[in-house]
Parts: C-alpha cells; sequence; structure tokens
C-alpha cells in the first residue's frame, strides 16, 4: 500500500530478519567453536551458520530495498 | 481459526486416536509387545529446552508485531482503514495474508501428526482442498464481492437477499470465529505447556493481550501487516526441519524407500490410487468424498465464503489485485505441504523402526508417557534445531497461533460492528463511533475467546462440538452465496429459507450420527466411513439441501428486478475487461499456470 510517509511492511520484515540473522549466525559460530557434548543430527551441516546468513542476506536486501525515504 | 485445513488439523490434534483402525491395530501391538523398551524413552516434562538466545528470538517477535500494530495506528483513522486497511493492499500483501490467516500453528503441528498416521494423504486438504477454491474465488466469485464494494460476505447477502440472511449467517459466523478462536488459544497454550513447559495462563494472556494490541490499534491494516510479517516467518522457522531432514533420509526417493521398508503393507507414499475403497486407506475415506465433499463443497465453502479469508482479499487496491490476490495464495498453498506434510512423512522414516510406530495416538500417549503422532513436528525441531534456529521454529509456531487468531478478531470486529451493531442496534452513526465500536469490539473478541478457553479447560468435550460448527454454516452458506452470484431468479425469499435448511438440515445430520452411531451408513454411503467422510458428505448433503430450497422457494416466489441486481449478479453486472493487459498481466493467465502445477502434482504424487 502507498501513503505517504508510511514504512513498507517489507522494511519491517527485512529488519526483523536481519536481527534474527545476526541471533542464529552468533549461535552457530558459538557451536562451531565449542561444539556441545551431545549434538544434534548432522550438526557437521552446520544449519546454523549457513540458516543465519541466508536471514542475513535477505534481512538486508529488504531492509535496502524498501528502506524509508526510497520511492517504491 | 479457519476451517478446512485449520478445522481439520484441530480434528487431528484433539482426534487423532478415533481413526485409523490399523494403526490403532499396530500401536496395540506395539504398546503391549514392546513397551519397555519405547518406556525408555518416554516423553520428558516437556520436549523442547530453549536457550537465551532462542528466547531473545522469541521476545523481538512480540516487540515487533506490538511495534507495528503501534506504529500502524496513526494510519487508522475512518471505518474503511480500520475494517478494510483502506482498500489499498497490493495484490502480494493480500494474497500472503490471505494464506497467512488460515496457517494457523495447529495446523503446522496438526498436519504434520496427520501425516505420521495417514501418510501423505494429508497432502489433499492443501491441493484439492484448497487450490481450485482459491482459484474459483479469484475467477468467478471476487468481481461481484469486490464491484459490490461490500464490506463483508454478510454485507453481500444483505445486498443480494435482504437483511434476515444477513443477520442468519453475521450472528452464525460471529459465534462461530469467537468460539473457534478461543478453542485455537485454549490449544495452542496447551501445546506451549506440553513442549516448552510453559504456564498455560500465561501462555493464554499474553499472546491474547498482544493480539488484541495489534489489531485493536491498527485494525485489519495491522492484522495484515503482521500476517505477512509472521507467513515469512513460518516459512523460515519451519523450512530447514524438511531441508535436513531430507538430507538426512537420502533425498525424497530415500525417504520413500525407508517408508516401504519400515512399513511394507502399507501405502503411505500415494494420494488417489489407494481411494478407490473406504477400507484401502488409513483414513477411511473414498475419493468421492475426497473430491465431491472436501473439493467441491467444504473447500469451495471456506474460501469462497468464510469472511476470516474472503476480508483479506476484498482489502485489495483494485480488482485485479484482488483477482490475483487467491491466486498467489493458491501458488504458496500448494507449496505448504513441504513444510507441513513432509516432516510427517520425514517422521515415518526416520523415527520408525520397521513395523513399529514410535509415536501413539494422543490417548495412549497420555496413558504411558509415549509421544504422540502430534508431537512429531516438535520432535523433528528437537532433532535438527539448535540454539537460535530453535527459537525461530518456536517463533514460526507462535506466529502461525497469533496470524490466525489476529484473522479471526479482525473478521469478528467487522461483522459485529456492520451486520450486527450497525443493522441492529445503530443505523446512523458517524464513521468515527463504528471505528470505536471495532477497537472495542476486538477487545471484547479477545475477551470472550479468553473465557471460551477457560470453558474448554472445564469443558474438553465442547471441542467435539464446535469442529461441527463449521460444517454447519460454511457448507449451505456457499450453496447461498453461489446461486445469488450466479443465478439472478434467486429472490431473497429463497436466499434465506435455503441457508436456514441446509444449516438445519446439516445440524440434523450431526445429531442423528450423535445419537446413532450406525446412521453414519446413510449420511456417508458406507458402515464403513469415519469422522472425516461423515464431515465430507453432511457438507455436500447439506450444500445440496440449500441449493435445492433456494431454487424451490425462488421459483415460487416474485423474482427481484433485474436494475436492483447491477453489480451483484452475473448477467446483471458489468465486469471490467483485461482484454488491454498483456497476457502475463490477467489473472486468468495465472489461474490458468497455477492450475497446470496443480494438475502435475497430482499425477506425480498419484
Amino acid at each position: 500500500m502507498h501513503r505517504p510517509g508510511m514504512l513498507s511492511i517489507w522494511f519491517f520484515i527485512g529488519i526483523l530478519l536481519l536481527a534474527y540473522g545476526i541471533l542464529i549466525l552468533g549461535a552457530g559460530i558459538h557451536e562451531l567453536l565449542s561444539p556441545p557434548e551431545h549434538p544434534l543430527r548432522l550438526a557437521e551441516l552446520h544449519a546454523g551458520i549457513w540458516w543465519g546468513g541466508l536471514l542475513i542476506a535477505m534481512g538486508l536486501f529488504y531492509s535496502v530495498r524498501f528502506r524509508p525515504g526510497r520511492n517504491n | 481459526m479457519a476451517f478446512l485445513t485449520s478445522f481439520h488439523a484441530r480434528r487431528a490434534v484433539l482426534d487423532i486416536d478415533r481413526a485409523c483402525s490399523y494403526d490403532k491395530q499396530v500401536q496395540a501391538i506395539t504398546a503391549s509387545s514392546f513397551a519397555p523398551a519405547l518406556l525408555l524413552q518416554a516423553a520428558p516434562s516437556h520436549l523442547l529446552t530453549l536457550s537465551g538466545v532462542d528466547l531473545a528470538i522469541i521476545v523481538l517477535y512480540f516487540f515487533s508485531v506490538l511495534g507495528i500494530g503501534f506504529y500502524l495506528k496513526k494510519y487508522t483513522k475512518t471505518g474503511e482503514d480500520f475494517f478494510l486497511a483502506g482498500r489499498e493492499m497490493t495484490a502480494w500483501v493480500a494474497g500472503l495474508s490471505f494464506l497467512a490467516a488460515n496457517l494457523g500453528s495447529l495446523e503446522l503441528m496438526g498436519w504434520a501428526g496427520a501425516t505420521y498416521q495417514y501418510g501423505i494423504l494429508a497432502a489433499h486438504w492443501y491441493w484439492i482442498g484448497a487450490v481450485p477454491a482459491m482459484l474459483f474465488l479469484a475467477i468467478v466469485m471476487i468481481p461481484f464481492y469486490y464491484i459490490s464494494k461490500t464490506h463483508s460476505v454478510p454485507g453481500y447477502l444483505k445486498l443480494r437477499f435482504g437483511e434476515p440472511s444477513r443477520l442468519l449467517s453475521a450472528v452464525s459466523f460471529g459465534f462461530m470465529t469467537v468460539l473457534m478462536s478461543g478453542i485455537n488459544m485454549y490449544s495452542m497454550a496447551l501445546v506451549l505447556k506440553v513442549f516448552l513447559g510453559w504456564d498455560i495462563y500465561f501462555s493464554i494472556w499474553v499472546s491474547s493481550i498482544t493480539v488484541a494490541l495489534y489489531v485493536g490499534l491498527g485494525g485489519l491494516l495491522s492484522a495484515i501487516f503482521n500476517e505477512v510479517l509472521q507467513f515469512v516467518l513460518i516459512w523460515l522457522g519451519a523450512l530447514l526441519v524438511s531441508i535436513i531432514g531430507l538430507i538426512e533420509a537420502g533425498g525424497w526417493n530415500g525417504m520413500v524407500a525407508r517408508i516401504h521398508s519400515n512399513f511394507p503393507t502399507q501405502n503411505y507414499t500415494h494420494m488417489w490410487s489407494t481411494l478407490g475403497s473406504f477400507t484401502d486407506n488409513p483414513m477411511g475415506i473414498h475419493w468421492v468424498g475426497i473430491v465431491f465433499g472436501l473439493g467441491a463443497v467444504i473447500s469451495m465453502g471456506y474460501w469462497t465464503t468464510d469472511f476470516l479469508v474472503v476480508q483479506r482479499v476484498i482489502s485489495a487496491k483494485d480488482l485485479r489485485s484482488a483477482k490475483l490476490a487467491p491466486i498467489i495464495g493458491a501458488a504458496f498453498k500448494m507449496a505448504v505441504p513441504f513444510i507441513v506434510i513432509l516432516p510427517g512423512l520425514l517422521g515415518l522414516a526416520l523415527l520408525d523402526k520397521p513395523g513399529i510406530h514410535m509415536l501413539v495416538p494422543e490417548g495412549q500417549a497420555a496413558a504411558t508417557g509415549l509421544h504422540s503422532y502430534n508431537e512429531v513436528l516438535p520432535l523433528m525441531m528437537q532433532r535438527y534445531l539448535g540454539p537460535g534456529l530453535l527459537g525461530l521454529g518456536v517463533t514460526a509456531l507462535i506466529a502461525g497461533f497469533m496470524s490466525g487468531m489476529a484473522g479471526n478478531v479482525s473478521a469478528f470486529a467487522t461483522v459485529w460492528t456492520y451486520d450486527i451493531y450497525r443493522a441492529v442496534f445503530r443505523k446512523e452513526a458517524t464513521d468515527q463511533h463504528y471505528v470505536s465500536v471495532g477497537r472495542w469490539c476486538t477487545i471484547l473478541g479477545v475477551l470472550v475467546s479468553i473465557g471460551t478457553a477457560y470453558l474448554v479447560m472445564s469443558f474438553k468435550s465442547i471441542m467435539d462440538y464446535v469442529q461441527a460448527l463449521f460444517s454447519f454454516f460454511i457448507a449451505p452458506l456457499f450453496a447461498t452465496v453461489l446461486l445469488g452470484m450466479l443465478w439472478k431468479r434467486a429472490t431473497p425469499a429463497g436466499g434465506f429459507w435455503g441457508l436456514l435448511a441446509g444449516t438445519g438440515s446439516s445440524i440434523s445430520m450431526w445429531a442423528w450420527v450423535k445419537l446413532d452411531p450406525t446412521a453414519i451408513r446413510y449420511i456417508a454411503l458406507s458402515p464403513f466411513a469415519k469422522d472425516m467422510a461423515e464431515n465430507m458428505f453432511r457438507a455436500l448433503w447439506s450444500c445440496i439441501i440449500c441449493a435445492v430450497v433456494t431454487v424451490i422457494v425462488s421459483l415460487m416466489t416474485r423474482p427481484t428486478p433485474e436494475k436492483e441486481l447491477a453489480g451483484l449478479v452475473y448477467g446483471c453486472t458489468e465486469i471490467p475487461s483485461e482484454g488491454h493487459l498483456k497476457i502475463y498481466q490477467r489473472p486468468i493467465f495465472w489461474a490458468g499456470v497455477v492450475s497446470g502445477v496443480f494438475v502435475i502434482l497430482q499425477i506425480i504424487f498419484w
């Protein structure tokens, strides 16, 4: 929807995904450096790292593409 | 909460132990022969343990949805803003919101559990049980909803059939919606208690107050914004389980091979080839019930006349966007089995051992401490998701619950304010007054839902009865609305009496089977039919009865002058041509693409 001054929903989504990506990537790196005593199935895939990275990429894309002041 | 997938998800969650005689035999065998071994794996006090990162992700989610509500309040000034989001939504936003309002967390867990029990048959509720109806809504029905400028489905009935039909459908919708919202709330709180060990009252109040705040502040605008956010989170939170599960199982072929190896006498991986007889498939259903009951009546009724979902579509900024929204929703709906059905199948492949189901029906799980079917998704989360990812997965479940509840509450506020309060109590008031009523009604709706949740805690059997409400009201409503849109000879008396007869007959059939279970042979045409089949056929009969009564009464009463039907009925309404658009800009083109993919999926998984 287009109203003067209103932030796009995709901007909100971008910011949240960015924050989630940072948290999940951080947790994934921590697990990589300090492996838990009882690892999960397929822990060797390090899903937290690449999923966190994916969220950061998506978050950056949406928060930049739909940033305030940009004509969508 | 919505019917169809959500309704059956609840059935799966709540009544899952009633069905599937084969599985009951298997469970009985496993329970007696292998109980010591299985008890070693008995469920702990709660399934999942969250880390600090997980909690931070969940808390951040709550702040985000509340923040959006507070932010959008200043953009929600008029009734059109509050109840219809200003009719400014793009096709994508309206389409994703349309789907998210239906995607409850119980649906995620319930259908994953149902898949573990019934196999890929559960995907019928996502494909034939949704896609044709969504496309039908887009191409055939949306023009009349949109051109008539109605604010609700009961509002359309007022324009087409008069006040009595509107009041009948508005009251039944309001009653059904709030009740379902409460049931959903209780079920979700129960899930959080079992899986996370959270206090049930804490879960109910925190989630309810959050929804009440953001919907009360920003109305449908806020609900839709948050639904799109929730839709994204549901996918990102649940998708990883399927991806890692497929890697562990050796891809799709590896998973199917494991399932066949575990259960060589059962067919869990084909959708149509076992539907020739009620006794050939674990769901106890025949293809006639799936095609005509589910595909032609129940899903059509839900996706085209349940205001919970239709409200999102009529908030679109123009007719083309309104037509595209359900098509976008249908495309995503076809993909939902990847995050819902696949975890259930992966459970059959990876959690089970040859000939033994490691998960059991709810009743048996409660008695033995084993895990139930419905815990298959959390178990798969527990299996793969580490710190952070688990928080995202749990956030997906909470987001699903809240999107469904916000959908209920915003639809309830609109129907109550416009179709009951304004129609009965105060016909002439300012727009601001109705917005104010809408805000209070949102709070009231949530409070009544909480009351229902508490009631259900005391009288759990209410759930059994409430599930039937959808088939009472939605199936006949579809016949009424469809005849109203496509048959100009249908009269106000015909519409009203048809709707009443359809609803009455549905209630009567339900009561008949409750009093005499052998009556199912007449309702569902087979003594072997099970609950789901009964629902399908009851919906089919009530829809037919509604249509027949509408036709007979209409032919006996004076027709409405055609000039009064302009914008409401096919043949009396000028529908804007799309001839000037390029082929790929036309909704009918994309409906054709989605239909093609739908057919291909049926053939692949035949």
